[in-house]
């Protein structure tokens, strides 16, 4: 029972770097970082029930928090009913040759025995299927496209409340991930992780290049808010007393207030997920999950059902991973497909749950909380140490200047580092993982 | 006759030359990780970062020898640079090794936990090169550009069609030649490769009859960075060197070790090109093609391009998958991973 106080000590010392920075530099920078550190945690949790709880490698969290973010776009921004206008008997065209050559290679697939003919039809099938998509498609596109390029050029979305964006986001990101998972579960891990690196990549091409449906690398700009507006607050008497009440000017109180907002959202949502994955975690459902994890020729054997319970867990991870990615794009304001980087959005996410301790959601909320402070703070902190180091080659030397433009690099080295350190020193994490223990290990 | 001529023409310029040259670079990247696989038996995420530390080298020692004055004209200047580069990515697979790997080994770790410490090395030779080299595309290439040119392929056949071989082209699928040669013959016929090939086969076998784990690893790496800073040199000269995109090459290379039979060197060569032909088949434009060869009447109107350019990962992935559901083993009968 050694690892119990532990937890709350992490908090703790987690608590005391943020109010440091808050104190340091200033509360605004605090509070942006909180409210990060909070969407990277919800991540972390998804990963984790994906790698924690049942031990699949998935090496595609861009993809997922990527599906999340486009998500929120084509919830909230408004709809373009010229694009609509211009597209809808061709878009309609196109989604019923999508809709028959689908029927018609299921019912190939049904009505011929397996084997090579089988296979050639269903080849033969899915190319004339493409074909016939892309004949109504491409002029879709092309009219969409052409509609005031430099303001829309797309579909835009549904013109609703972008808060209902996170749980459509995580239901997009489900849904693929069932698509996903029906191809390549079942294989061994390294297999799921290259397949999933690769599903990350096209997604993303998808969002960067299918301009009719995101604005591609146009990005979308100016997303709706579930907040109050800076400017909205500052201009009213009301905010303004309030404001002054604190002993503030009402320019820094408001940019504090609506990043408050955001903190209280998140951390909502973020409560509610470690809720029900702790609930998760410790019903009869968890204690299957991880027992297919720990050895799952002997839960087959006990009857379990292991792809089926990959298959469940995937997909709820995903779900979560999509709703972080959401609220991402919910707190930028705006859809960025060019940003969506596999260190960042990807492998930083497992770094997350490695260090926090695999298995353990309070690890993996800790993992998310403490790599994304260090992945902010370690850039002021290189740029400062190279600083230092570089001072005596004096100013103007070339070398020092590469070396400092350099510097921001240094926090993917950190990373690195601490991803090494803790697989070897503590392979547990932070917070180990208290049940395995207890189970007997 | 003369249409026919020039349709095969334009496909072996647009097609079939630069998917020779771009399945060498895949199949000398997809070796060293199926060498890896073999033998420690871990997929390496690393290995994209480890070919652009390596070329991260040999470009800094070209720039060097270049402003030391140093040539070998027509040639590129890269080539003589190629040692200190491929001394530095066997240094530092050996470092990482004997630092990172072997402690992992000894334990007898699962092959995941490999995998995750490897994503700690891809972290961290990330974050150097770009410290060192910056994020930004960087060109190295110099001497001569073209060993056949448009102009003069026209005016010696008389076609309507040229055919160009860059000197990155034909220099690629040399050195890739020279390069398997030198490695099959070494894993069929010299005692270390034997020894290699029994330890990859059945680790516990080799193990009692003699065979030395720790001198069969570090062949492994040694011959897993000289593969990848070759690859990475050829990919840099070919197009640029970017750290990003070597970073994102670990897809195709993968695909190719996977579709080959991961883990079986033949394997992972004809993986390479299957993969580079497959993308670039499916993301070239038949308009002028078609021209050519169909019929007056038949003339398409659009590019007749499968898929655009951007989607070419999707293509990997396909390949991928398809292998999965057909033949997981792969085409050569790898290991079923």
């Amino acid at each position: 029972m050694r690892e119990v106080p532990r937890a709350p000590l992490c908090f703790a010392v987690m608590a005391g770097l943020l109010m440091l920075v808050g104190f340091g530099q200033s509360w605004s920078l605090a509070l942006s970082i909180f409210n990060l550190c909070l969407i990277s945690a919800v991540m972390a949790l998804g990963l984790n029930m994906q790698w924690g709880y049942a031990g699949l490698f998935n090496v595609g969290v861009m993809g997922f928090a990527a599906l999340g973010g486009v998500a929120a776009v084509l919830v909230s921004a408004p709809p373009v009913a010229e694009a609509w206008r211009v597209a809808w008997s061709d878009l309609l065209a196109a989604a019923l040759a999508l809709l028959a050559s689908v029927a018609a290679i299921v019912a190939a697939r049904r009505g011929i025995p397996p084997g090579g003919l089988r296979m050639a039809v269903t080849a033969f099938l899915l190319l004339v299927g493409y074909g016939a998509v892309r004949v109504f498609f491409d002029p879709a596109v092309e009219a969409i496209e052409a509609v005031d390029p430099a303001k829309t050029g797309f579909l835009g979305g549904l013109g609703l409340p972008v808060i209902l964006a996170w749980p459509i986001g995580g239901a997009v990101a489900a849904g693929a991930a069932w698509l996903i998972a029906k191809v390549a579960l079942g294989l061994r891990a390294d297999y799921l992780a290259i397949a999933t690196l690769g599903i990350a990549e096209i997604v993303l091409a998808i969002l960067k290049n299918e301009d009719w449906l995101t604005r591609g690398v146009k990005n979308v700009t100016g997303l709706d808010r579930p907040t109050p507006y800076e400017v909205d607050l500052r201009d009213s008497a009301g905010f303004q007393d309030f404001a002054a009440g604190f002993g503030l000017d009402a320019g820094e109180a408001s940019t504090i207030v609506v990043k408050l907002c955001y903190t209280g959202l998140f951390l909502a949502v973020l409560v509610l997920i470690l809720v029900l994955a702790q609930k998760a975690l410790h019903s009869p459902w968890g204690r299957m999950m991880r027992a297919v994890r720990d050895n799952e020729v002997a839960a087959e054997a006990m009857g379990k059902d292991v792809t089926r319970r990959h298959l469940e867990i995937f997909v709820i991870g995903a779900a979560v991973i999509g709703m972080a990615g959401a609220m991402l794009t919910t707190l930028d304001g705006q859809f960025t497909p060019g940003s969506y980087q596999p260190l960042r959005f990807t492998f930083l996410v497992w770094v997350m749950v490695i260090v926090g301790g695999s298995g353990n959601n309070w690890g993996a909320v800790l993992g998310g909380f403490f790599v994304w402070f260090v992945w902010i703070e370690a850039e002021p902190v290189g740029a400062w140490a190279m600083d230092v180091a570089t001072a005596m080659l004096g100013e103007g030397s070339s070398l020092r200047e590469h070396l400092l433009a350099g510097a921001p690099y240094m926090r993917v080295c950190v990373m690195g580092l601490i991803l090494l350190l803790v697989l070897r020193f503590s392979p547990r994490g932070l917070i180990p993982d208290a049940v395995h223990r207890r189970a007997g290990h | 006759m003369e249409d026919i001529l020039n349709a095969v023409v334009l496909l072996s310029n647009f097609v079939v030359v630069p998917a020779l040259a771009y399945g060498s670079q895949l199949a000398l990247g997809a070796l060293g990780v199926t060498l890896i696989y073999g033998i420690l038996r871990f997929a390496n995420f690393a290995h994209g970062d480890l070919m652009a530390f390596g070329t991260m080298f040999v470009v800094m020692a070209t720039w060097w020898m270049q402003g030391a004055g140093l040539s070998i004209d027509p040639l590129p200047t890269a080539l003589l640079a190629l040692p200190f580069g491929i001394a530095a990515a066997v240094a530092v697979s050996l470092l990482t090794d004997r630092a990172v790997y072997r402690f992992y080994r000894r334990n007898k770790s699962p092959a995941m936990i490999f995998v995750i410490v490897s994503i700690g090395v891809m972290f961290l030779m990330n974050g150097v090169v770009r410290m060192v080299i910056g994020p930004d595309d960087r060109s190295f290439g110099d001497g001569a550009r073209f060993l056949i040119k448009v102009k003069e392929f026209r005016e010696a056949t008389g076609l309507s069609e040229g055919l160009a071989l860059k000197l990155s082209q034909g220099l690629t699928i040399a050195v890739t030649v020279a390069v398997v040669v030198a490695l099959f013959r070494f894993l069929q016929k010299s005692r270390t490769g034997k020894a290699m090939r029994a330890y990859s086969d059945n680790e516990d076998l080799a193990l009692l009859s003699g065979v030395s784990p720790d001198r069969v690893v570090l062949f492994a790496w040694a011959i897993a960075g000289t593969l990848a800073t070759i690859a990475g040199t050829l990919y840099g000269l070919d197009k640029s060197f970017k750290p990003f995109t070597y970073f994102q090459l670990l897809l195709p290379i993968f695909a190719a070790a996977i579709v080959g039979g991961i883990g079986h060197p033949v394997g992972a060569v004809v993986g390479g090109y299957i993969v580079a032909f497959s993308e670039v088949t499916v993301t070239y434009a038949y308009r002028k093609f078609l021209i050519y060869v169909a019929p007056e009447s038949w003339r398409p109107e659009g590019l007749v391009q499968l898929l655009s350019t951007e989607y070419k990962f999707a293509v990997s992935f396909v390949i991928l998958v398809v292998v999965l559901l057909v033949r997981p083993t792969g085409i050569f009968r790898g290991k079923v991973i």
